[in-house]
């Protein structure tokens, strides 16, 4: 078996205001190349793992043990000077708003050279090569343009795409992409997530894909993680879980979501019964951990 | 007595526009060139479309809420788009609205009380607050909230709870016509599908008509009869959900169809349909 | 009233707030009681007592907590006094200013149109005026008194509450339960009263604090160039005007009504800044 890029192990944090668990014995690892999809409703702690891979969790939360290891070293205890040189060349973000992920007052290429001169030292020449090999990958048509143009010239999923070919520009690991369609529209989605697919494959990258929609892990996901309230409650390939989920909470959810070409499915509330049962298995993994 | 309750006809809408005090004449935005509508008694009727596409803005129209450029809106046999906005407010009972974030949509600064029972006194629906207080709290009953509610304000409430609030609101003037507006694109979908239950049994108990706004056709599928899909302020095509959603006219409607993920295990479907999308993302 | 206990208790939780409420507090009972709490007549004068540093120098006289100026007038006696004129001054012109400005803000960020632009336009004309000159020519005209300095304080510092509240009225004025209230058929008057003038209202009382602030400081300069209330009244404005001259030989008559002047507005401002927090809903929480 070959070396994990990621792997988290029996993480949990806390919120700093009242002192529940956010994350509660998190356990996950990530194969070279692997799509992960961390899913779950809002409140499940799938951004929070997410934000803690990247060390820029809220003052709000803070970790009360465990283990996050890229490569096998743990970024938890790691000197800052290391983790500045790991993040935003080995592990990137997709973030998940196009709109203001960009910085208005800067152009395109500005923004899309800087991460190579600082992290990879290129040179203005180098860089702006390196930066239309990029948008070419993205398949941007009319790079010339795109490069002089401010954001706001652009639209949401073109503005999206520069975000990707800017996580991929380093040749990193590690991608994480939180939520980066849900403020896109169908169309839009399917494109981008087609994109990350492509670019992930031709690079080799491992992904993280933060989201809430069961649909969009079945699509690009290898494998999933399922939360809720800061639990791991199920996980495995995707085509199982999806197909033979085996926690009645994944039924459920499955059973929730409607579908166009299944009129008479979907649509049915999470029974509360699904949501008690789910407490009470909460409540005894936090009182076993103490 | 006819069985068309609301009727919009050559429906156009423009922004902005017109003269400034100093300054060239702007030119006017169209974002709805010539819609026609038709909403059935007791019908629920489906609007789709991505951003852009006007759908939000044909809702609004239809209530009076945004001014129309040309056109004509019936309801109930009769035209309401010249009404004078003291004309309009016996109409404006029978024509109700759920909105799509149900936060903002509740003054932050009134408790539930005052937001469920100043319109019952507006339009006359109570005379005294023993008797607005008991509507107000049959129909928190019907939502299945607490009364102890009644004291609280919006923020104190969860996203699922506010959206019964709104949900409650418009079904307590005892409406014809409700307007529901992306009224589950901000929830979570266990909450989703409890809205959506919630909103198609009050439909049918009250004899609601339904214009439905989403984005999502499968939330569309769920609880439309009829659907009408949007593109660039125009109707792209309209049917009866079943035929709609099993036999697609439009190309737009298919290459929409097939951009929903659905959790299925389908290799295929990301490579599916490129060229159709692709050309739509190089034009941006 | 839930609701303004509620208030109280936001604001009593944040430190600078609760202080700047203390201190103001303070400074009212001081003004409101200044005849019985003051040591001395503000006006006695007695040249005998000229010039006495305050008490823990030497040379000072008992009695004579912060000294006396030329004239041996008692200095703490004196800022007490002043602090009445200040705060009159503080209170009336900010409440007169905030009525004018809100109302002009709320009818131009609600039914926009001609009303919008007529007073959008009125308050750039307006506001394009240096205050401190307009302030000046306006007493000079109106005449020299405590009525006129609260007059000419409103007419100036109205487009400072008109510009706030139509930016927040239109904010308001666009967001779904605005348009909520419309569908419902609530009357145009009803919703700018009922629905936007409560969100509005945390925003005019914040600016409200922060106005009493300004007007001490612009009674105190219309003091200082001897065009506020007359001169046998005593005036922080005033005293730091004779003190000015006194500087090299006795510095305390400039300073301590320099000290009451500085720590009233920054009372104002750190109180503002809390309202503000403590009046929102949503944060509040």
């Amino acid at each position: 078996m070959t070396k994990p890029v990621l792997s988290v192990e029996a993480l949990s944090a806390l919120s700093a205001r009242n002192g529940t668990y956010v994350l509660s014995d998190v356990s996950l690892t990530l194969q070279p190349g692997e799509v992960r999809g961390l899913v779950g409703e809002s409140g499940a702690g799938k951004s929070t793992i997410a934000k803690a891979v990247l060390g820029i969790l809220p003052s709000t939360i803070r970790i009360a043990g465990g283990w996050i290891r890229f490569e096998g070293d743990d970024l938890l205890t790691a000197r800052p000077s290391v983790l500045r040189n790991l993040l935003g060349r080995d592990i990137t973000l997709i973030p998940q708003d196009p709109q203001t992920a960009l910085n208005p007052a800067r152009r395109i290429g500005a923004q899309l050279t800087d991460g190579l001169r600082l992290k990879l030292g290129m040179n203005a020449a180098s860089a702006r090569a390196r930066a239309f090999q990029l948008m070419d990958e993205v398949q941007i048509r009319d790079p010339a343009r795109v490069f002089d143009s401010f954001p706001h010239q652009l639209s949401g999923g073109m503005r999206q795409r520069i975000l990707i070919a800017q996580a991929f520009a380093p040749n990193p690991k590690l991608v994480i992409a939180d939520e980066p369609t849900t403020a896109l529209d169908v169309t839009v989605q399917k494109e981008i997530l087609r994109l990350v697919r492509r670019m992930q494959e031709a690079h080799g990258t491992a992904v993280i894909f933060v989201t809430h929609d069961l649909g969009v892990v079945a699509k690009i996901c290898d494998s999933v993680t399922l939360l809720y309230s800061g639990h791991v409650i199920e996980q495995g390939a995707t085509a199982d879980l999806i197909e033979r989920p085996r926690h009645a909470y994944t039924r459920a959810l499955i059973a929730a979501g409607p579908r166009y070409d299944r009129p008479g499915q979907g649509l049915q509330p999470v029974p509360e019964r699904v949501f008690a049962d789910l407490r009470k298995e909460i409540g005894q993994r936090e009182t076993a951990d103490v | 007595m006819s069985d068309i309750l609301l009727e919009a006809r050559g429906i156009e809408v423009s922004y902005g526009g017109g003269r400034s005090l100093l300054g060239p004449l702007k030119p006017a935005l169209r974002v709805l060139h010539g819609v026609d509508i038709v909403v059935k008694r007791g019908e629920t009727i489906g609007i789709v479309g991505e951003s852009g596409s006007g759908k939000t803005t044909l809702g609004r129209a239809l209530l009076k809420l945004v001014p129309i450029s040309s056109g004509s809106i019936r309801f109930d046999g009769r035209d309401i788009s010249a009404l004078s906005d003291e004309a309009m407010r016996p109409v404006r009972r029978r024509m109700q609205m759920i909105f799509q974030d149900p936060m903002a949509s509740l003054n932050p600064r009134q408790s539930i009380r005052t937001i469920l029972t100043a319109p019952l006194f507006l339009h006359g629906l109570a005379s005294s607050r023993r008797e607005a207080d008991e509507q107000a709290a049959a129909i928190l009953a019907r939502v299945s909230l607490p009364e102890t509610v009644l004291d609280r304000s919006a923020h104190e409430l969860s996203g699922g709870q506010r959206q019964r609030i709104g949900i409650a609101r418009a079904a307590l003037l005892k409406p014809d016509f409700v307007l529901a507006d992306e009224i589950v694109s901000g929830l979570d979908v266990s909450t989703q599908a409890m809205a959506l239950t919630l909103l198609k049994d009050l439909s049918r108990e009250m004899g609601l008509s339904v214009a439905f706004i989403s984005h999502d056709l499968s939330v569309i599928r769920a609880v439309c009869d009829r659907v009408y899909v949007m593109r660039l302020g125009r109707i792209e095509e309209e049917g009866p959900s079943a035929s709609l959603f099993e036999q697609p006219r439009s190309d737009y409607t298919k290459l929409l169809l097939d951009a929903i993920p659905l959790p299925d295990i389908d290799p295929g479907w990301l490579a599916r349909g490129q060229d159709s999308t692709m050309k739509r993302g190089e034009r941006a | 009233m839930a609701d303004l206990s509620k208030t109280l208790n936001a604001i009593l939780r944040e430190p600078r707030a609760a202080t700047s409420c203390c201190f103001l507090l303070l400074l009212v009972t001081l003004a409101i009681f200044a005849p019985a709490l003051a040591p001395r007549d503000p006006l006695e004068q007695d040249l005998m007592l000229s010039a006495l540093p305050p008490a823990w120098i030497d040379g000072a006289e008992p009695g004579f907590l912060l000294g006396t100026d030329d004239l041996g007038r008692d200095i703490f006696s004196r800022v007490i006094f002043g602090a009445r004129i200040a705060l009159i001054v503080a209170v009336a012109a900010s409440f007169f200013a905030a009525a004018i400005g809100s109302a002009l803000g709320l009818i131009a960020g609600w039914y926009g149109g001609w009303a919008d632009r007529i007073i959008s336009r009125l308050i750039d004309v307006w506001m394009a005026f240096p205050p401190v000159l307009l302030s000046v020519l306006l007493v000079a005209v109106l005449g020299s008194g405590l009525t006129s300095v609260i007059v000419a304080i409103a007419i100036i510092d109205w487009t400072r509450f008109a510009r706030v509240v139509r930016a927040e009225t239109q904010a308001q004025a666009g967001l779904d339960y605005v348009t909520s209230a419309r569908a419902i058929g609530f009357p145009q008057g009803q919703i700018l009263m009922r629905e936007i003038l409560p969100n509005v209202a945390p925003v005019i009382i914040a600016l409200i604090s922060l106005q009493m602030g300004i007007s001490v400081i612009v009674e105190a300069i219309l003091s200082f160039v001897g065009l506020s209330v007359s001169s046998d009244i005593a005036t922080w404005g005033g005293m730091i005007a004779s003190g000015r001259q006194l500087i090299n030989e006795s510095w305390w008559v400039l300073v301590f009504p320099l000290i009451a002047l500085f720590l009233t507005v920054l009372a104002f401002n750190l109180l503002g800044a809390g309202l503000r927090r403590a009046l929102d809903p949503v944060m509040r929480r």
